[in-house]
């Protein structure tokens, strides 16, 4: 990557080496200062009004190079000359096996503000993150901290380096005390390397005077609020005098006094000079609290800039805005009767007031972001989780609570999310796998016959048009697409009424990705009932002929294929249509 | 319908933190006051009954089957509190009684140091395999150490045979080391206090100690903070094989006649002592000293059984029953505390 030099050279982030130029069209990753307009070939990305960086600043920023001064902090006013981003992510990949989880991300963080992160799920923002927390060692681009290449072997380098990282959930010690939780492997010491406990208490106790809050430091951590908890996170950022201060979805759990309370540290945070990089899918915290934002999407930087000038659409346009593959299904048949429905079911702290049906011969999609409670909805119709009120009716009949056997009876089949761990038996063989739902049938005076088994396998692994040696050989050989197709055929053997299948291909390559599309919609013409979860929005466009949206526990939005667009799915996800409600 | 409605607490900061600190704390003492208390109410009812007990033989009998049990504590807190397990100890005993104390009649004249570190030499290396295969191999710590309880116990078979050291092979020096005291306290037992007392010190006031608690506390947080886990969690099995060791060396001293036999199921009292103790069983909190009252709570059942006559077959039923009412007890301490604590976090209750 010959254009990471002159990135290095102090304050000159000049939008040629961030932008990429091996990267083709749309990928193009703009650099601070340098908004849309260079932007080849990206025409529906986010690039609303680009030459109008509305706000206070001096509108020069757009062809500046180094931190913007539009959006720069209160606390550094002198910053016109441009000093070199605290911490530059360049053109990062990085691997996970087959899966490439970040192609090419490009981040430039700068003393004083708080950028946001923000992009789908899948986007590659975790990824990123964990590069940045030492977790993870990027494949290919580098990391440069005040400038320098740096590689961070390991958390604790990352910490040495001053980046503090506050994860989604809070990882602290619950056995602890709070102070401690603060200070672990940093204690004060005294005299022979002893901790001096006196000391780090009233550290602590300073910590949270300086943070505002009202926090035992002698108590232990077991039993604190999620609120809390962060606070104390927060406090070992402080405590780390950390210089870069990285916050996933640190506002998922919080109420909104807890977040406003958050929002001050933020303020704080950036008056000391901090960066402090905020990872949200709450677009309207990211433009309350936020000065430059980047937006990543199928693991790149597609857009980074002030966010002076751009709305909430502009955003989710960036973060959505791809080619649209096209229905290459055919036409519809038309729905028939209701299989499943389910009225205002609720499981208090999860979700809350769910109604949904889904009828023969459709394809009822649920969108939204992780962990808004659609695994948890589906888990709790299926039976393995329990529900405290509402309920669920299979072709009309009342299904009972928290059974699975209840609901496998009644011609539900359950495709999860997580296949290794919940949808096959991996070291089990293929043949044994796709038995294993129909053992049943295939008995014959209390044993499996293995020659049955066999003919059974055999006309799934044709139908689904599985790819595999033998049938006797472990699952586990099996590639994660035709997986996939092995937990189908083990539910698809069973002639199930409705299929319900959350993440059908999440990991699976391209290729087997239209298969299992392909599969779907055949079935569905079949007249098999399908729920489909999903969080990848092409894929629930494209299969989906109803697609519910939830929020946060509750069903937001419903369109239909025709009026569905992604824009409009991740404004109801995100919430952005609340105003409108 | 709407959307924005908000159930949580609005409420955060709340009530003095301070009541909750003082009831953090008043449950922590209770952890350790809390078993001398039953220690107490036992040796009264036990005295009660039978005001022979009260004998300053029975305290020596008691205090001098504590020591061994106390010093094995002490190593095994450390791993416990790691979230592992060490079960390898009884049969590192054994191994080590064995070997030291044939030493003396294959060598005559050796000095007792030397044959002291032939025996930590054997625990540590021990523990060592133990640490190497549970930091860097990443086998649970149970399967690891099941195997080399029975690695260790199958080699001291193979060398013991059918032989057995006899006390007369051993020097009077060495027997008078478990024995020799003052004002009827033997010195090792006082030796042994002191090396505990450092030890629950160490844990508790060294960051290398406290790592362990964190480790145990939860290991993929102790990760994130750059917690050198694999080298604590090593370290911890390595002193506690070296502990059980040496620990074998004075059971030779203590029992004198020696075979294949010594030490066995070992580790199994050690781990109840530990857990009576008040050390969690899935790490992150608990006390070395804790361990060791544990250990001397255990053994005095031992001995209030014997001489109130009650068959020595009660012994093991009771001290299983102990175990199940301290973790029952540990359970519902530590329900009860996170749901005060969390009441108080929560301001008024929700």
């Amino acid at each position: 990557m010959g254009a990471d030099g002159d990135a290095t050279g102090p304050g000159q982030p000049d939008p040629a080496s961030a932008a990429g130029p091996e990267i083709p069209a749309t990928a193009g990753a703009a650099v601070p200062g340098s908004p849309g307009p260079e932007r080849p070939g990206a025409a529906d990305a986010a690039t609303p009004d680009p030459s109008a960086p509305a706000g206070p600043g001096p509108p020069g920023s757009s062809s500046m190079p180094g931190p913007p001064g539009s959006s720069g902090p209160p606390g550094v006013p002198g910053s016109r000359a441009p000093a070199p981003p605290l911490l530059s992510l360049v053109h990062a990949a990085k691997a996970f096996g087959a899966v490439r989880a970040v192609v090419d991300a490009s981040i430039d963080l700068y003393g004083g503000e708080a950028h946001a992160l923000v992009g789908e799920n899948g986007a590659g923002k975790s990824t990123v993150v964990k590069m940045l927390a030492g977790v993870h060692q990027p494949d290919e681009g580098e990391l440069l901290i005040e400038g320098r290449p740096t590689v961070l072997t390991g958390p604790a380098a990352a910490q040495t380096a001053g980046i503090a990282v506050i994860y989604q959930e809070p990882t602290l010690f619950p056995d602890l005390t709070v102070a401690e939780n603060i200070f672990m492997g940093r204690q004060p010491l005294v005299a022979a390397r002893r901790i001096d406990r006196r000391a780090m208490r009233a550290q602590a106790a300073a910590l949270f005077e300086r943070l505002g809050v009202q926090l035992d430091p002698g108590r232990i951590a077991r039993g604190l609020s999620i609120a809390d908890q962060q606070i104390v996170e927060i406090a070992k950022a402080l405590s780390l005098e950390a210089r870069v201060i990285v916050m996933d979805e640190p506002t998922a759990a919080l109420s909104a006094a807890e977040v406003a309370r958050l929002f001050d540290v933020v303020r704080t945070l950036r008056a000391a000079g901090a960066a402090v990089l905020f990872i949200s899918h709450r677009l309207e915290e990211v433009f309350e609290i936020c000065q430059r934002v980047t937006v990543m999407r199928d693991g790149r930087t597609v857009l980074a800039r002030e966010l002076a000038g751009l709305t909430a659409d502009d955003l989710v346009r960036a973060m959505v805005g791809r080619d649209m593959p096209q229905r290459a299904t055919g036409e519809r048949s038309q729905p028939g009767d209701e299989v499943l429905r389910v009225e205002r079911l609720a499981r208090e702290g999860v979700f809350i007031d769910i109604s949904l049906h889904v009828r023969t011969g459709e394809i009822v999609a649920l969108a939204g972001l992780v962990g808004s409670g659609r695994s948890e909805v589906a888990r709790a119709i299926f039976g393995i989780d329990r529900y405290d009120a509402g309920k669920v009716t299979v072709s009309g009949t009342e299904l009972r609570r928290g059974s699975p056997a209840a609901a496998m009876a009644a011609g539900i089949g359950y495709v999860p999310e997580d296949r290794r761990q919940q949808g096959l038996v991996m070291d089990m063989s293929i043949q044994q796998n796709v038995a294993l739902a129909s053992l049943a049938r295939l008995r014959q005076g209390g044993l499996i016959r293995s020659a049955a088994e066999r003919a059974f396998a055999t006309d799934w692994a044709q139908r689904l048009r599985l790819r595999y040696a033998r049938l006797t050989d472990p699952v586990s050989t099996l590639s994660g697409g035709n997986q996939q197709k092995v937990v189908l055929a083990k539910w698809l053997g069973r002639h199930p009424a409705l299929l319900i299948v959350d993440e059908p291909t999440r990991g699976i390559d391209i290729a087997t990705k239209a298969d299992v599309h392909e599969l779907l919609v055949r079935l569905a013409r079949e007249g098999i009932a399908i729920l489909m979860i999903s969080s990848e929005l092409p894929e629930v466009l494209h299969i989906g002929d109803r697609i519910l949206v939830m929020r946060e526990g509750r069903l937001t939005a419903e369109y239909s294929h025709e009026e569905a667009s992604e824009e409009k799915i991740m404004s109801a996800a995100t919430g952005q249509l609340e105003h409108s409600k | 319908m709407s959307a924005t409605v908000d159930t949580r607490q609005e409420t955060a900061g709340g009530p003095p933190r301070s009541s909750s600190r003082r009831l953090t704390e008043r449950v922590f003492r209770v952890r350790e006051s809390g078993i001398i208390v039953v220690w107490i109410v036992f040796v009264a009812i036990t005295v009660g009954l039978e005001p022979r007990f009260a004998s300053q033989q029975e305290a020596q009998f008691i205090l001098a089957n504590t020591t061994i049990f106390a010093l094995l504590a002490l190593g095994e807190t450390m791993v416990i509190v790691s979230r592992n397990v060490d079960l390898s100890i009884g049969s590192v005993v054994g191994l080590s009684a064995y070997v030291s104390a044939s030493l003396f009649g294959q060598i005559h004249g050796i000095p007792i140091v030397v044959v002291f570190l032939v025996g930590l030499g054997i625990g540590l290396a021990v523990g060592v395999a133990n640490g190497l295969m549970v930091a860097i191999g990443r086998v649970p710590s149970l399967v690891v150490t099941l195997a080399t309880l029975y690695i260790v116990r199958g080699l001291d078979i193979l060398i013991v045979g059918g032989n057995e050291v006899v006390a007369q092979t051993l020097p009077n020096a060495f027997i008078e080391i478990p024995r020799a005291g003052v004002y009827g306290v033997p010195y090792l037992a006082i030796a042994i206090a002191v090396v505990i007392g450092i030890g629950a010190y160490y844990l508790r006031s060294y960051r290398s100690g406290r790592d362990l608690y964190a480790i145990g506390s939860n290991p993929e947080a102790a990760r994130l903070a750059g917690i050198a886990v694999g080298r604590r969690v090593f370290t911890a099995f390595a002193v506690s094989g070296a502990i059980a060791g040496v620990a074998g060396v004075l059971w030779a001293a203590q029992y004198q006649t020696v075979d294949s036999n010594a030490g066995t199921g070992y580790e199994l009292t050690v781990i109840a002592s530990v857990v009576v103790g008040g050390v969690a069983i899935f790490g992150g909190s608990g006390s070395a000293v804790g361990a060791a009252i544990g250990a001397l709570l255990l053994q005095t059942i031992n001995s209030a059984l014997y001489v109130l006559g009650i068959s020595p077959f009660w012994d093991q039923a009771i001290a299983g029953a102990l175990l199940l009412a301290a973790i029952t007890l540990d359970r519902i301490i530590s329900l009860r505390l996170t749901a005060a604590l969390r009441r108080r976090s929560a301001g008024v209750g929700t």
